[in-house]
């Protein structure tokens, strides 16, 4: 009776039998491989099994287990792999057995990308799902494992795009890792925010083409709200879009997006505004009454921050002049956005508040001056008042001792 | 004689010749010394204990407003301690209170009235109205206050 | 004004069970004269220096709050907002490690005039935890502000306690109020500072000098030897009025310097605890530490198979002890024979704590 139990409960516990795993974990190499991949792959862990995409017999222990017969559909060459993978992940019948939610319109923007039109005309050199998304250890793309988890994608991408000899015979660029692994959106994704924008964020994933020239701008404005805003509403927005300009692109870059200095705007040789606004033009005014106003802000600021260093290094305690002055910053910021909007007035508007709240702060630092040079006013008060008491004991005790 | 604990005066010559006001001389310097420093500690002991305008540090709590002057669906930020806060009066008027400080890259949030959420301009994060981080960058959610009417004074109190 | 200075001393003799007793104790008390008087001012100094400790102690209990959420902020109230907050507040830390200092010398005077030696041993073993008292008060009033420096400082200075065999455990959960520095540990430092430590201060002090009043002022057994010899005349001064005058002409001294240091050098506010975040670099304890924390830096991890703290900590004490109880080992001196042996130790450890203190911050 127990060995019939433990005969029962050991065929239970066993799995079910898999021909194609227990041959292949016995190849060498590339045969082999696949097999032993397998267990960490999310189709795995969803109880998919190798038959369940490649066809063939898995209760088969003989060769015939993969023949045509049974189904077997061998592996597929490079030009069919997407439409391999959509077979599942683009039939939502399908798909909503596993997860509802996942979309299944991957193959579909996939034709539109410039990846899946080469590869209809025969280009086999393009990427298609496996070369991204690996293939027998696919993980999700929230496991931090996975070749397109956010802080990976740039160097999945770049695994052709950066290599020069690869990309012989395309003629696009092969510098746009280098530049944006210098930016401050690379910057940003090291740093562990993962919001932080990477290839894809831009150029979309399955359905990757560069944004045209007039959406650049849209695209940048998923985030940056204000700046596209106040871009579009500017003199700038219609301009560039008559003259075919990508907008932010043409001050900012778009792979190298690095921090602006604050003399990219004004007249100064080293500004952007200089390339196309000369002396006497409405722009050059405009873009020097803005940048004085920027400098004239920074200005005030440092100079208050000077004070109140000044006053803490004396010892006295200004925090919450400190705090004023952290309101001025926050009014560069601010100003800097404004920026966008080409408008002298409005940045003004901006910098003569910050300019307003510096000077505060400022006062504030100097009356604790004031304050510190009252108090050692007060200190040569006392200490002439003790001087004059330990002259009179030093008397009186002469004296006494004298009599 | 040498004289111990002091750093040498000099001293006032003659008194030996006329000894009464030598003396006398003697006395009203060293009355008005012990005068003039029982002075200058009395007074700011004086001082100090009494009670300065603002009777307590205002780190914990702070009036943020006065009953009335936030219409419903309006907002105000203003400073705690040493960072900006903001309190919102929801369209159903309740107050809430949160920081001001996004949990992104810092920037001081808004209340937006026609979403009915908090939202912060530097990248488009967006907050609902129990400060949980909905959209955008913000990896986390806005601290939350107390809010408590006493008076006609709204306060916003916060734990350690 | 003599007729009521008389009257007056009269009427409060009457209400004292009479006998001229206030002035019989005014006028007896003697102090000796001879090259070595002016280590006599350093006990009154330290004395003074405890009362402006009290004065402006109990000045700063009016706005303080010993919790970890309102002390840091309650320091910076006091500073900024309370008026003449910052002088007081100055006072009381750098009169504390004035005083220190004073005590440390008043020790070292008084045992290098062997001032210790029969019939006076009880006044040196009182002194000496009046000592242990004063660097308790340090100890405790160093966290009391609650910024980075003295939570650090602190939590390595309550982890040494644990170094003690067997009970090292629960002394170091008993000084922290917990496992680790916490707002309790605040809380239960500050009863220490304003109501254990005082109380404690207010019997030995009462025992100290009790003691030194009835047995009146030591001299040293050099000078003792050459006035018995007949080569030095026996000279001193009444205590009532002319030492006394004096005593309080270095007292306005004092009070002078510690005007002029809170106003040109106030004491830092600092930055708030924070108990998770990471300690800065260069942690340390306070000066009068300083010789014992860089002993503990020289010493290996392991002697044999005993912890380098625990070695250090058993030498310490060990040595901490011997020196309550010199008065006992050199007792020979009560003899008026001076052995050269105990001068040589007192330089020895005078030097070991000046070169390992200079060591420590150089």
């Amino acid at each position: 009776m127990a060995f019939m139990l433990w005969g029962f409960s050991a065929a239970l516990a066993a799995p079910p039998k898999d021909s194609c795993v227990t041959c292949h974990l016995q190849l060498p190499g590339q045969y082999g491989q696949p097999a032993k991949l397998f267990p960490s792959d999310v189709h795995q862990q969803a109880g998919l099994t190798c038959a369940d995409c490649h066809g063939g017999d898995p209760n088969d222990d003989s060769m015939n287990a993969m023949s045509p017969a049974k189904g077997f559909r061998g592996v597929p060459a490079k030009a069919q792999i997407p439409a391999f993978c959509g077979r599942c992940h683009s039939d939502p019948s399908y798909m909503r057995k596993f997860n509802p939610s996942l979309r299944t319109d991957q193959l579909s923007e996939y034709l539109t990308s410039v990846h899946g039109k080469r590869l209809k005309q025969g280009d086999t050199k393009v990427a298609v799902c496996v070369d991204c998304h690996s293939v027998h250890d696919i993980r999700s793309p929230s496991d931090t494992r996975a070749p397109v988890y956010p802080t990976h994608v740039a160097d999945t991408c770049a695994r052709c795009h950066a290599d020069a000899n690869y990309m012989k015979g395309y003629k696009i660029p092969t510098n746009q890792y280098a530049l944006y692994k210098k930016s401050v959106h690379a910057a940003a994704l090291a740093g562990g925010d993962i919001s932080a924008p990477t290839c894809t964020t831009c150029h979309g994933n399955h359905g990757a083409t560069p944004p045209g020239v007039n959406s650049v701008a849209s695209v940048c404005g998923t985030c940056h709200v204000m700046n596209q805003q106040l871009f579009e509403k500017s003199p700038h927005g219609a301009a560039f879009a008559k003259m075919g300009l990508p907008g932010c692109v043409q001050c900012h870059s778009n792979h190298e997006i690095v921090k602006p200095e604050d003399s990219w705007v004004g007249t100064n040789p080293k500004a952007v505004c200089v390339t196309c606004h000369v002396k006497g033009d409405n722009g050059y005014k405009t873009a020097e009454a803005i940048a004085g106003g920027i400098n004239k802000l920074k200005t005030t600021y440092q100079n208050a921050d000077e004070v109140l260093n000044k006053a803490e290094q004396s010892g006295m305690e200004v925090s919450s002049a400190r705090v004023e002055l952290t309101s001025a910053h926050s009014d560069l910021i601010k100003a800097r956005v404004v920026v966008h909007s080409f408008n002298a007035t409005d940045v003004l508007k901006v910098t003569s508040q910050g300019v307003a709240t510096s000077r505060k702060a400022q006062e504030e630092g100097i009356a604790a001056l004031h304050e510190r040079d009252y108090r050692r006013k007060g200190l040569a008060i006392a200490l002439i008042a003790i001087v004059i008491a330990i002259s009179g004991l030093y008397l009186k005790v002469r004296k006494m001792e004298r009599s | 004689m040498r004289v111990e604990g002091n750093s040498g005066k000099p001293a006032v010559g003659g008194e030996e010749e006329k000894p009464d006001s030598g003396r006398r001389w003697v006395n009203i310097v060293l009355g008005t010394g012990i005068v003039a420093t029982i002075a200058s500690f009395v007074y700011p002991a004086i001082r100090y204990v009494i009670p300065p305008p603002v009777s307590e540090s205002t780190n914990l709590s702070v009036v943020a407003a006065r009953v009335g002057e936030l219409k419903n669906n309006a907002a105000k930020v203003f400073k705690f301690g040493s960072e900006p806060a903001i309190l919102i009066r929801s369209a159903d008027g309740k107050y809430q209170a949160f920081t001001a400080v996004c949990t992104h890259l810092g920037c001081t949030v808004q209340y937006r009235s026609d979403l009915h959420e908090i939202w912060c301009p530097c990248h488009n994060g967006i907050y609902d109205l129990q400060g949980r981080n909905v959209s955008g960058p913000p990896p986390r959610p806005l601290a939350q206050y107390q809010v408590h009417i006493q008076g006609e004074d709204v306060v916003v109190v916060r734990n350690a | 004004m003599a007729g009521i200075k008389r009257r007056t001393l009269d009427w409060i003799d009457e209400r004292l069970g009479g006998g001229g007793s206030i002035e019989e104790f005014l006028r007896h008390k003697k102090v000796p004269l001879h090259r070595h008087t002016i280590w006599y001012y350093f006990g009154g100094m330290a004395l003074f220096l405890f009362i402006i400790q009290v004065l402006t102690g109990i000045l700063l209990l009016m706005y303080y709050r010993p919790t970890a959420s309102g002390a840091f902020e309650s320091v910076q109230f006091i500073v900024t907002q309370v008026k003449f907050g910052w002088l007081i507040r100055s006072i009381h830390s750098w009169s504390a490690n004035l005083m220190i200092l004073i005590v440390f010398i008043h020790m070292f005077s008084v045992f290098f005039m062997k001032a210790y030696r029969k019939p006076r041993e009880l006044t040196w073993v009182s002194g000496m935890v009046l000592f242990f008292i004063v660097l308790a008060f340090g100890f405790s009033g160093y966290l009391l502000p609650w910024n980075t420096l003295a939570f650090f400082a602190t939590k390595v200075g309550t982890d040494m306690a644990g170094f003690v065999p067997f009970i090292g455990g629960w002394i170091k959960v008993f000084l922290r109020g917990g496992n680790e520095v916490t707002g309790a540990t605040l809380t239960r430092f500050f009863g220490f500072h304003v109501a254990v430590l005082p109380g404690l201060a207010t019997l030995l002090l009462a025992l100290h000098l009790l003691l030194v009043q009835r047995l009146g002022m030591s001299v040293p057994p050099g000078v003792e030897k050459k006035i018995k010899e007949g080569q030095e005349p026996e000279r001193t001064m009444p205590f009532f009025p002319n030492f006394l005058l004096r005593d309080i002409m270095g007292w306005y001294g004092a009070l002078g310097a510690l005007g002029a240091l809170a106003a040109i050098f106030p004491w830092e506010l600092g930055t708030k605890a924070n108990p998770f975040g990471s300690a800065p670099a260069g942690i340390h304890p306070e000066w009068y530490f300083l010789f014992m924390f860089q002993t503990l830096k020289y010493l290996p991890s392991k002697v044999f198979f005993i912890d380098g703290e625990l070695v250090g900590l058993m030498l310490f004490g060990l040595a901490g002890a011997l020196w309550v109880l010199i008065p006992f080992l050199d007792y020979k001196a009560g003899f008026g024979r001076t052995t050269r042996f105990f001068t040589g130790l007192g330089i020895f450890v005078l030097g070991y704590i000046i070169v390992l203190s200079g060591l420590a911050i150089f």
